[in-house]
C-alpha cells in the first residue's frame, strides 16, 4: 500500500499473541506462524516483545545465506526463504541482529515474516497489525503516526560499529523514564510485604 | 440419579476436551469461501469478524475492518474461535444416560423423557421444584425465550443465569445510583478522557481490544490509573498503579474521595442540581484519611493522594471497572463507592466523561435485560412491580396471577438442590461445576438431582451429570442479536447450520414448550419472530428495543438502547444534561463504610487467594479448552506467587504447590512473578476437576446482588515434596 509503513511499539504490547495466532492463518503459510512473541522476563514483568521482521535495507540474513534463498524485492521486503533453495543451515538465524528468522525442523526450512506479502501486495494490511488489540503493531502512514502518537519512529540501529537501517520502524519513547517492575515498589515502604503470620504457619505456627 | 456413569478419563476419551488444530479439510486453501460478517462468540466487546464459510463449514476468518468498535482488531480467542466449528467433540445427537455412560437417541425420545421428568417432579414437589439455568453468552432472542419458557411453559419462579456470576453487583449498583443498568458511555468516550481509572479490570487479557482505547486516551494526554492486586499488562506502563490488597476496594475509593473533598475538587453545582445524598457520603469518608486508607488497602498514602490529584482536577474522565471490584460479598458496595467518585466530580453524561462496568460475557448486557434473571421481566422490568407484571402477563396472554414471582439466584438454586427443595434442573449455556465457587458442593448437588437436562454443543463437565443432553447450537449456527458491554445491540448473522442431528437452541426450547402444552404461546418460525416479540415486550421498559429491527441494526453497525421508535437513532451516551433515571431525575450517592471480605486471612490461612482469567481462555473453557492453539498458549493453571513469599515458603519457579482453603485444595505449578502482591496468590479459573480454582473459592454471596466472592478468600500454599 502506497506510503504505508510498519511500526512496532513494544511498550503497548499486552503479550496476547493475537499477532502470532493470526499470522498462522495467512493463506500462504497456514498452520505456521512466521513471527513470534516472547516475554522479555515474565518473572519480572508482563513486558513482551513481538518479533516481526525489520526488513533491513542491507539484510544480514540474505548476505550470509550460502544458498541465496532469501530474496529482497524492490519494495524493500526481505522475503522468507525459498523452499527449493533453503538448506536449513541456520546461518541467517545466527546472523540476524534482531532475532527474527526461525529454523523449522519439521520442514527443514527457515521461515520468517515477509510483511504479509500476499496481503500487502493487493492493498490489504498485514494480518498481525490488523488484529493487534493494542496496536503495538501498526500499519499506516508516517503522517498518521506523527499525528497520533508521542513516541517517535526510528529505523537506524547501532550494533557495535555497524549501522543497520530497516524498513520497519520501532517506536521510541520521548523520554526514557525508569519503570518499576516489582509490585512491592508500589507498596508502602513500611509494609513488611509478606505477612508475618506466614512465618507462624510455615515455621511452627 | 445424576451421578456420572463414567469416570473423568472415560468421558474425556469419548467427549473430550480434544484439541482441534486445523479447520475441517485441513490447512489447504479452501477456494470459493463465503465471508459472513458477524461477531466473536466470546467476551462482551463482541468484536466484528468475518467467518470464512466453505460448504456449510467455518474454515477460517478474515478481519472485518469496517466494524467501528474493533476495526479489524481481534484477540487470540477471536482469531481461533472458528476451530470450535466441525470439532471432533461436537455433539451431533441427543444423548440419554445409561449405566455405561450415554447412548444416542432420537429427538422424540429425548424430548419426551425430559418432559416426563419435568411433569413428574412438578406434580410431586410443586412447580418451583424444577429450576432452569440460562447463560449470558446466548443471543437476546434466547435470553428472552428462556425467561418466557421458564415462566409460561415450566411455570417455575426459579430461573436464573450465569450472569449472576459475572457483573450483577455492578448492575444492582447502577440501578441504585442511576436508576438504570447499562454502561453510561460508549467506548468511543475513552480516548476523549483526560483521566482514566481502571479498577479490577485486566483489560489487556479480558477485553484486549479495549487496550487500544486506553492507549489512545494516553496518546491524547490522559493519565491512566490502574487499581489491581496484580500488575496486569495495562498496569505496567500506567501513570499510577495502586496495588490494592484483595477485598479492600471500597476503602480505597473512599480514601480517594476523602482527598478530593478536602481539596475542594468536587463539583458543588452538579451535586446540588443532579444528585441526592452527598452529605452522608462526606460524613462517611471523613475518617478515610490517606494514612487510614493505607492501613486498610496496602496502597501508600502518597499514591492515594496522587490518584486524587489526577482525578480531582481532570477536565474529562472515565471510570471503568470489571470483576475485580464486583466479585465480592460486598460487590454492590464496591461499585457504589466508585460511582461516588464519578458523581462527586460531576463528570458523567458528557463526551469523554462517564463510567461503566466492562461486561465479561458475550451478551452480558443483553442477557440480563430480557427476562432470564430470577427477578426480572423483559425490557429490564421488575418482576415485583405490579404495572410491569401486568404489562408482561398481558403481552404473554396469561393471567397476572399465573406469572411467577422472584425466584432463587444461580448459587441459591444449588443451595436449594442441596436442601432437597429443588429436584430437577434444565441448564443451557452454563457450566456450573467449573464456574460456581466451592465446586465440591456443586458436584454433590448435581449428584442429588432427580433429573438433570442439559442443552449443550459440547459435553461440558457439568453435562456429564445429565440424564438427557440435548445437542444444541454454537453461536455461528444460529442467528440473532447480542448487546455489547457498551449497550450496542449488534447482529449475529448465521454462518452455517448445526451439524448432524444437532438443532438450533431456541427450536429445542419451543419444542419442549409445545410438549409441555404451551405450543400456542411459542409460535416462532424464525429467530426474527422472537426478536420482534422481545422488542415489543421491551416497549416502555427501561431497556427499550422497540425501535430496532435486524435491518436497522445491520445498517447502523449496531444500535444503542434505549431505542423507543423506528426513527430513533439509539442512545450511545446516557445521562446527558445530568438527567438520571430515578423518578426525580437525580442520581443517588451511597455512603459506604468499608467492611472486610467474608473470609479474611488469619493464622491458619494467611495468604489471600484471588482468581481470574488468562487471555487465551474463556470462562469455564467448554469451548476454548478444545482449541489447540489456545491451549498451547497457556496449557494449565499456574499459581502466580511473588518471589518474596515463595522464598519464605521454600518454593522455586515450576515447583508443584498445593493451594489449600477451608473448602478444598488443588495442586498446580508455581509461577514466580514480581507482578503480584507478596501477600496474595493468583490462580486462573478456566479448568475443571482437580485443577479447578473454584474448588478453593468461597461461595459467600453479596446480600443484594447474590454475586459470589471469587476475588478474595484465605489460603495456604505449600510445596509438594517430590519423592
Amino acid at each position: 500500500m502506497n506510503g504505508f509503513e510498519f511500526f512496532i511499539d513494544p511498550s503497548r504490547c499486552i503479550a496476547c499473541k493475537a499477532c502470532v495466532q493470526a499470522c498462522m492463518e495467512c493463506d500462504t503459510h497456514r498452520g505456521r506462524a512466521m513471527i513470534h512473541l516472547e516475554f522479555v522476563d515474565r518473572a519480572l514483568s508482563t513486558q513482551a516483545a513481538p518479533v516481526v521482521c525489520m526488513h533491513c535495507e542491507d539484510p544480514a540474513c540474505a548476505r550470509v545465506c550460502p544458498a541465496d534463498a532469501i530474496k529482497q524485492t524492490e519494495d524493500g521486503i526481505v522475503h522468507s526463504s525459498l523452499k527449493p533453495r533453503c538448506i536449513g543451515c541456520s546461518n541467517c538465524v545466527l546472523a540476524c541482529p534482531f532475532g527474527v528468522p526461525q529454523y523449522v525442523a519439521q520442514i527443514d526450512q527457515m521461515m520468517k515474516c515477509d510483511m504479509c506479502f500476499d496481503r500487502t501486495s493487493i492493498g490489504k494490511k498485514p494480518m498481525c497489525a490488523t488484529v493487534c488489540p493494542s496496536q503495538a503493531l501498526y500499519y499506516g502512514t508516517a503522517e498518521e503516526i506523527e499525528r497520533m502518537r508521542v513516541e517517535k519512529p526510528i529505523n537506524e540501529f547501532q550494533f557495535g560499529n555497524q549501522t543497520v537501517r530497516t524498513k520497519v520502524r520501532l517506536m521510541s519513547a520521548p523520554s526514557s523514564a525508569r519503570l518499576d517492575f516489582d509490585v512491592t515498589s508500589f507498596m508502602p515502604e513500611t509494609d513488611n510485604h509478606v505477612p508475618e503470620i506466614t512465618e507462624l504457619v510455615v515455621w511452627g505456627g | 440419579m445424576a451421578t456420572p456413569a463414567l469416570d473423568d478419563a472415560a468421558f474425556i476419551e469419548k467427549y473430550g476436551p480434544h484439541l482441534n488444530y486445523e479447520p475441517s479439510g485441513g490447512w489447504n486453501e479452501h477456494s470459493n469461501c463465503e465471508l459472513v460478517k458477524t461477531h466473536c462468540c466470546f467476551c462482551g466487546v463482541q468484536c466484528g469478524i468475518q467467518l470464512k464459510v466453505h460448504e456449510n463449514k467455518v474454515v477460517g476468518f478474515e478481519p472485518w475492518e469496517e466494524f467501528p468498535v474493533n476495526r479489524g482488531m481481534l484477540c487470540p480467542k477471536g482469531v481461533k474461535r472458528y476451530l470450535q466449528n466441525e470439532h471432533p467433540d461436537r455433539l451431533l445427537k441427543p444423548l440419554l444416560r445409561t449405566d455405561r455412560g450415554f447412548r444416542e437417541s432420537t429427538w422424540d425420545e429425548a424430548l419426551n423423557r425430559t418432559v416426563d421428568a419435568i411433569r413428574k417432579i412438578q406434580n410431586q414437589y410443586g412447580r418451583d421444584a424444577f429450576a432452569m439455568l440460562g447463560g449470558a453468552s446466548m443471543t437476546n432472542e434466547k435470553a428472552y425465550l428462556i425467561g418466557k419458557f421458564a415462566r409460561v411453559a415450566l411455570r417455575t419462579a426459579n430461573i436464573d443465569y450465569n450472569g449472576r456470576l459475572c457483573m450483577v453487583s455492578a448492575g444492582a449498583a447502577n440501578k441504585m445510583a442511576f436508576g438504570i443498568d447499562r454502561a453510561a458511555n460508549p467506548w468511543s468516550d475513552i480516548p476523549l478522557a483526560k483521566a482514566v481509572i481502571i479498577s479490577g479490570a485486566n483489560i489487556g487479557e479480558c477485553f484486549p481490544i479495549l487496550t487500544d482505547y486506553v492507549w489512545r486516551a494516553r496518546d491524547n494526554g490522559a493519565k491512566i490509573i490502574v487499581i489491581d492486586p496484580r500488575m496486569t499488562p495495562i498496569a505496567r506502563t500506567a501513570d499510577l498503579f495502586l496495588p490494592v490488597r484483595p477485598g479492600r476496594d471500597s476503602a480505597l475509593a473512599n480514601g480517594i474521595l476523602h482527598v478530593i473533598i478536602e481539596r475542594e475538587w468536587v463539583d458543588r453545582e452538579f451535586i446540588d442540581d443532579h444528585t441526592v445524598g452527598f452529605d452522608h457520603v462526606k460524613e462517611v469518608v471523613a475518617k478515610y484519611t490517606p494514612g487510614f486508607t493505607e492501613s486498610i488497602t496496602g496502597v501508600p498514602a502518597a499514591s492515594i493522594v496522587k490518584a486524587a490529584e489526577i482525578w480531582g482536577v481532570a477536565e474529562t474522565s472515565m471510570l471503568l471497572h470489571a470483576r475485580g471490584v464486583e466479585h465480592h460479598s460486598k460487590g454492590v458496595e464496591n461499585c457504589l463507592s466508585y460511582i461516588n467518585l464519578v458523581l462527586a466530580t460531576g463528570r458523567i453524561g458528557k463526551p469523554g466523561s462517564g463510567y461503566g462496568t466492562i461486561t465479561g460475557q458475550g451478551n452480558g448486557q443483553g442477557g440480563r435485560e430480557h427476562g432470564q434473571r430470577c427477578n426480572q421481566l423483559p425490557g429490564a422490568r421488575d418482576i415485583e412491580n405490579p404495572a410491569h407484571r401486568k404489562f408482561i402477563s398481558d403481552f404473554w396472554g396469561i393471567a397476572e396471577s399465573e406469572l411467577p414471582h422472584t425466584g432463587l439466584t444461580a448459587c441459591e438454586i444449588f443451595d436449594a438442590i442441596e436442601k432437597g427443595e429443588i429436584r430437577g434442573l434444565l441448564s443451557i449455556s452454563f457450566n456450573p461445576l467449573v464456574s460456581i465457587p466451592d465446586a465440591d458442593r456443586t458436584r454433590a448437588a448435581l449428584n442429588k438431582l432427580e433429573f438433570f437436562g442439559c442443552i449443550d454443543f459440547f459435553l461440558s463437565e457439568t453435562a456429564r451429570h445429565a440424564d438427557v443432553v440435548l445437542a444444541g447450537s454454537l453461536q455461528e449456527e444460529d442467528e440473532g442479536t447480542v448487546t455489547t458491554g457498551e449497550g450496542r445491540c449488534v447482529r449475529l448473522r448465521p454462518s452455517v447450520t448445526p451439524p448432524g442431528d444437532a438443532r438450533v437452541d431456541w427450536q429445542i426450547l419451543t419444542d419442549l414448550a409445545a410438549r409441555l402444552g404451551s405450543k400456542d404461546r411459542f409460535p416462532y418460525a424464525i429467530a426474527n419472530d422472537i426478536f420482534g416479540d422481545l422488542a415489543a415486550a421491551s416497549k416502555g421498559g427501561v431497556a427499550d428495543y422497540s425501535g430496532m429491527s435486524y435491518a436497522r441494526i445491520e445498517q447502523n453497525m449496531g444500535i444503542f438502547w434505549p431505542c423507543p421508535s423506528l426513527n430513533h437513532p439509539g442512545t450511545p451516551r446516557l445521562f446527558e444534561g445530568g438527567l438520571f433515571h430515578h423518578p426525580d431525575g437525580k442520581a443517588r450517592f451511597h455512603g459506604i463504610e468499608y467492611r472486610p471480605p467474608a473470609e479474611d486471612v488469619d493464622k491458619d490461612y494467611p495468604i489471600f487467594l484471588t482468581t481470574g482469567r488468562v487471555v487465551s481462555q474463556y470462562l469455564s473453557g467448554n469451548q476454548t479448552r478444545r482449541i489447540g492453539p489456545l491451549v498451547d498458549q497457556y496449557p494449565e493453571p499456574l499459581c502466580e506467587i511473588h518471589p518474596l513469599l515463595a522464598a519464605k515458603l521454600g518454593i522455586a519457579n515450576g515447583n508443584v504447590v498445593v493451594v489449600r482453603t477451608r473448602r478444598g485444595e488443588i495442586s498446580v505449578p508455581a509461577q514466580l512473578v514480581r507482578t503480584v502482591r507478596p501477600d496474595t496468590v493468583f490462580v486462573p479459573y478456566h479448568w475443571p476437576g482437580k485443577k479447578s480454582a473454584n474448588l478453593l473459592t468461597n461461595r459467600a454471596l453479596d446480600p443484594i446482588s447474590k454475586i459470589p466472592e471469587y476475588k478474595v478468600c484465605a489460603c495456604r500454599v505449600e510445596k509438594v515434596e517430590t519423592t
